[in-house]
């Protein structure tokens, strides 16, 4: 029974890093159905800035998070601007080789600059350590994951919802052409909701570099669990992001757990199975062309 | 005689929003039958139903007698219902010939057997290829017929897309909008070309050029609200009060 | 409409010449015969490149003619590889044999999988590949009393080709085997590409709303390209398992896939040749650069992908074909 809960409990806690991770690539593919598979490139930058922030420059943990937040999203602009851009109306082919060609890079520089080992990362001393709750012992770090989750869903929630910001992506995600007739600069839109998803990748992967691990081959390990958040979830809806990435983080430490003889089998065959039940995602809308 | 095309109850709706409503369109053999009816009137949306991408949620369609309502679109095509497209959905990188020619192969696919069709190259098929060459020619497309269909001009894409329909030798042909965005000068060859068609085909025509519709058509059905508001003859729709009401009295 | 043309009809000799073997395609196979002869120390690379190359080739009946973007390609690769493997393995050692199992075994995996694509947009058709080539690596795997594992596929012996030529160290017998067969297969998919089926395929290609309302039934045709692309694959695949004598579990990775979809890029899609010679290049380069330092060759790699999608697109052979295009204008320019 304890097992069981501590199952549960660290699936969420990992399946809350694959949705801060993932919920920007969601809103890219929603808002302008582009196949980015580099997006666990924003993710692997926000870890090793962290590791960099705190080794070389000295800084603390907390300090560090928004630092990394910021200097991601503000790399993604640079990046949006002369590499996505140009290809926003390309096919999905050209599409997956420009992001295979960034991962490809991206991997070499990682490998290049910091070597081909798994980084360390000091969690602040408050942060480690276990809680005991019910009988239970709960990982602080993970705790802290989930209140970090829980905060930034209400954040994008609330900004979705209740901001004028918001209703603009929204209306570009519903329908593109309206949107621009409503007067609606669809591609400033974009490429702020571009810089905000890469900076939440950047800060997930930081925050990830404890629980993921962070070495060069990052970008194409977690290639698959983040894309199939995004599919699983639907493009483009926050709520469904979120929901694919638990259930995907619980059946992931659960399977990793109960049958480990398997693998990663069961991931494979949970998204296969899924992608044909669903093929426009849990709870996708679907995009009238 | 029967009609050659015709729906009896055809019922569609997308959730709560119903598009299509109790239609029962009747196409006369050799018939030139126009729909019209205000933008939103569901007008595409009975064509989609007609050629069979879209399912209705009841009611049936019936070509030449035969209930073909859970017949997929491609094997309608081979029972003689062709359809060409608003905008312009061709094969950018193929030539017309091709084009046309493949249409005219698919149409013979069953005469030809596995080592024609899968091994032997398609300058072998001259009879067929010869058929596409004097189909492109009476379409005025002779000349352009060797270079890629995304090279030429809009008008003669526009004549293109009649090329290919008209290729599977259709008992039924449905035009949806022929003339939309062609240009007032051009406009002119393409007419000619609708009216040469030969009476054979019965055609069931989507215009919102009403000079076109009252030109060509011998019977017109009005659309409004998935629903049909009336049919009769160019006269009759021309001197119905409630035609003129939908199409003048809202400002149109 | 039906009475035949009677004067010299241009739009025939167009499709014929189109049809017709260039004299740069009879270059292209005479200069692969001669390597045989010229370079007889490298004929077991030589003999990997034409693999790779036949199998970049049943990727391009997919990608280039269809337009089926994959990135699990290798699975049928794979299978192909271990079914002759463990066919060899198991005694059963005639190679022409194992070819053709390994082919029906590859057609039907491809056969089988065809119906999990028919649903769903480019995305949800791209994971599912992507779901079914790794799912495949898990399984040979996790299955290593069959597979081997990670360490591969031990004691494949093959025997004498057509009982007559044994496979020698220095892959002459091989060479040549792998020459007759992709030559076969080419000249098969070839003809094939031009035929009606052909032409069906790349109209599919260029657009599916009116391929289908031009009357072609799209999904059996999907179903049909993608179980002969699979067959090509699990026959590439045991070429590259007798060969060698060998199965690495590498035969089933995501690497595999990916690299395939780069070599062909580079050499430029529905081309027929771009899989050859995108496999050659890349083979080659990664050859020298690999020893040099393997993330240098990444980093390359990477550039040069972002280098073509943003600026050139066509590929090698893309490139050529406008460099011909342009000299023949000039030359045409000239004349009048």
């Amino acid at each position: 029974m304890h097992s069981l809960l501590g199952v549960l409990f660290d699936g969420l806690a990992y399946g809350s890093l694959l949705f801060v991770i993932s919920v920007g690539l969601s809103i890219t593919l929603g808002l302008m159905g582009f196949n980015n598979l580099a997006h666990g490139v924003f993710a692997m930058a926000g870890g090793y800035l962290l590791v960099t922030l705190m080794g070389a420059a000295g800084l603390g943990f907390l300090p560090a998070l928004p630092i990394v937040f910021c200097a991601v999203a503000l790399g993604s602009l640079v990046l949006e601007r002369t590499l996505y851009r140009p290809l926003y109306k390309s096919t999905p082919l050209i599409q997956v080789l420009l992001s295979v060609g960034i991962i490809f890079v991206a991997t070499a520089g990682a490998n290049f600059m910091f070597g081909s080992g798994q980084q360390p990362v000091v969690i602040p001393e408050w942060l480690g350590g276990q809680l005991s709750f019910l009988g239970l012992d709960l990982s602080r770090y993970r705790l802290f994951l989930m209140a970090i989750v829980a905060a930034i869903t209400a954040g994008l929630v609330f900004g979705l919802e209740r901001t004028r910001f918001g209703a603009k992506i929204r209306a570009s995600v519903d329908n593109q052409r309206m949107a621009e007739s409503m007067g609606i600069r669809v591609d400033r839109v974009f490429q702020l909701t571009f810089a905000l998803g890469s900076g939440l990748a950047g800060l997930g992967g930081a925050l990830g570099v404890d629980v993921l691990g962070l070495d060069p081959s990052f970008a194409v390990k977690y290639l698959v669990y983040f894309l199939l958040v995004v599919v699983v979830g639907g493009p483009g809806s926050v709520f469904g992001t979120l929901l694919a990435a638990l259930l995907l983080g619980v059946a992931d430490v659960a399977g990793k757990y109960y049958v480990p003889q398997f693998g990663a089998f069961i991931i494979y065959a949970a998204m296969i199975i899924l992608l044909l039940l669903f093929p426009h995602g849990l709870l996708g809308r679907r995009k009238s062309k | 005689m029967n009609p050659i095309l015709q729906t009896r109850d055809l019922w569609k709706a997308f959730g709560g929003l119903i598009v299509t409503k109790n239609v029962n369109l009747s196409l006369a053999r050799g018939a030139r039958h126009a729909l019209i009816g205000p933008n939103g009137a569901g007008k595409t949306t009975l064509i989609n139903q007609l050629t069979g991408v879209l399912r209705p949620s009841s009611g049936q369609v019936f070509l030449d007698g035969e209930d073909i309502t859970r017949i997929p679109p491609n094997a309608r095509v081979h029972r003689g219902l062709s359809r060409t497209f608003q905008i312009n959905t061709l094969f950018p990188r193929l030539t017309p010939l091709e084009a046309v020619t493949n249409s005219i192969l698919v149409r013979e696919r069953k005469g030809l057997n596995i080592i024609k069709r899968r091994v032997f190259g398609v300058s072998r098929r001259v009879n067929h290829v010869d058929e596409a060459y004097h189909l492109l020619e009476q379409l005025n497309l002779a000349k352009d017929c060797l270079v890629e269909t995304h090279t030429l001009a809009y008008g003669k894409q526009r004549l293109l897309e009649m090329a290919l329909a008209l290729a599977a030798k259709p008992k039924v042909l449905l035009l949806d909008e022929p003339a939309a965005g062609v240009p007032e000068g051009e406009s002119d060859e393409l007419f000619a070309v609708l009216n040469s068609l030969p009476k054979e085909i019965s055609i069931l025509l989507i215009e919102h050029d009403m000079n076109l519709v009252f030109n060509f058509a011998d019977r017109i059905t009005v659309l409004v609200n998935g629903e049909e508001l009336v049919t009769g003859t160019p006269t009759e729709i021309a001197e119905d009060p409630r035609v003129r009401e939908v199409y003048l009295g809202k400002g149109h | 409409m039906s009475e035949k043309l009677s004067r010299a009809s241009n739009h025939l000799t167009f499709l014929r010449t189109l049809e017709r073997w260039k004299p740069a395609e009879i270059v292209f196979w005479v200069a692969l015969v001669a390597v045989q002869f010229v370079f007889p120390t490298s004929l077991v690379f030589a003999s990997q490149i034409l693999i790779t190359g036949l199998f970049a080739l049943s990727l391009d009946m997919l990608l280039g003619y269809a337009g089926i973007v994959t990135l699990g390609h290798a699975a049928f690769f794979g299978i192909g590889a271990y079914t002759a493997g463990l066919l060899a393995a198991h005694g059963w050692q005639d190679p022409l044999l194992g070819l053709v199992v390994a082919g029906a075994a590859a057609g039907i995996a491809g056969y089988l999988s065809s119906f999990l694509l028919s649903r769903g947009g480019d995305l949800t058709r791209l994971m599912i590949t992507l779901g079914i080539g790794l799912l495949l690596f898990e399984v040979a795997n996790s299955a290593a009393s069959i597979t081997g594992g990670v360490d591969g596929l031990q004691g494949v012996a093959v025997g004498k080709l057509l009982g007559l030529f044994a496979f020698d160290l220095y892959g002459k017998t091989a060479y040549a085997y792998v020459l007759v067969v992709s030559f076969l297969l080419f000249a098969f998919v070839r003809s094939m590409m031009h035929s009606p089926y052909g032409l069906a395929l790349r109209s599919m290609r260029e657009n599916q709303v009116r391929a289908l309302a031009v009357g072609i039934p799209i999904n059996a045709v999907l179903t049909n390209i993608y179980t002969l692309a699979a067959v090509i694959a699990g026959i590439a695949g045991a070429l590259l398992t007798q060969t060698t004598q060998f199965v690495g579990i590498d035969v089933l990775s995501f690497q595999r896939s990916a690299d395939l979809l780069v070599m062909l890029i580079i050499g430029g899609t529905a081309t027929l040749y771009g899989g050859f010679v995108g496999a050659a290049a890349f083979m080659m380069v990664q050859d020298r650069l690999s020893n040099l330092n393997p993330q240098y060759w990444q980093f390359f790699l990477g550039v040069l992908l972002i280098v073509m999608t943003l600026y050139l697109r066509g590929g090698l052979l893309g490139g050529l074909g406008r460099l011909a295009a342009l000299c023949k204008r000039r030359r045409d320019k000239e004349r009048s």
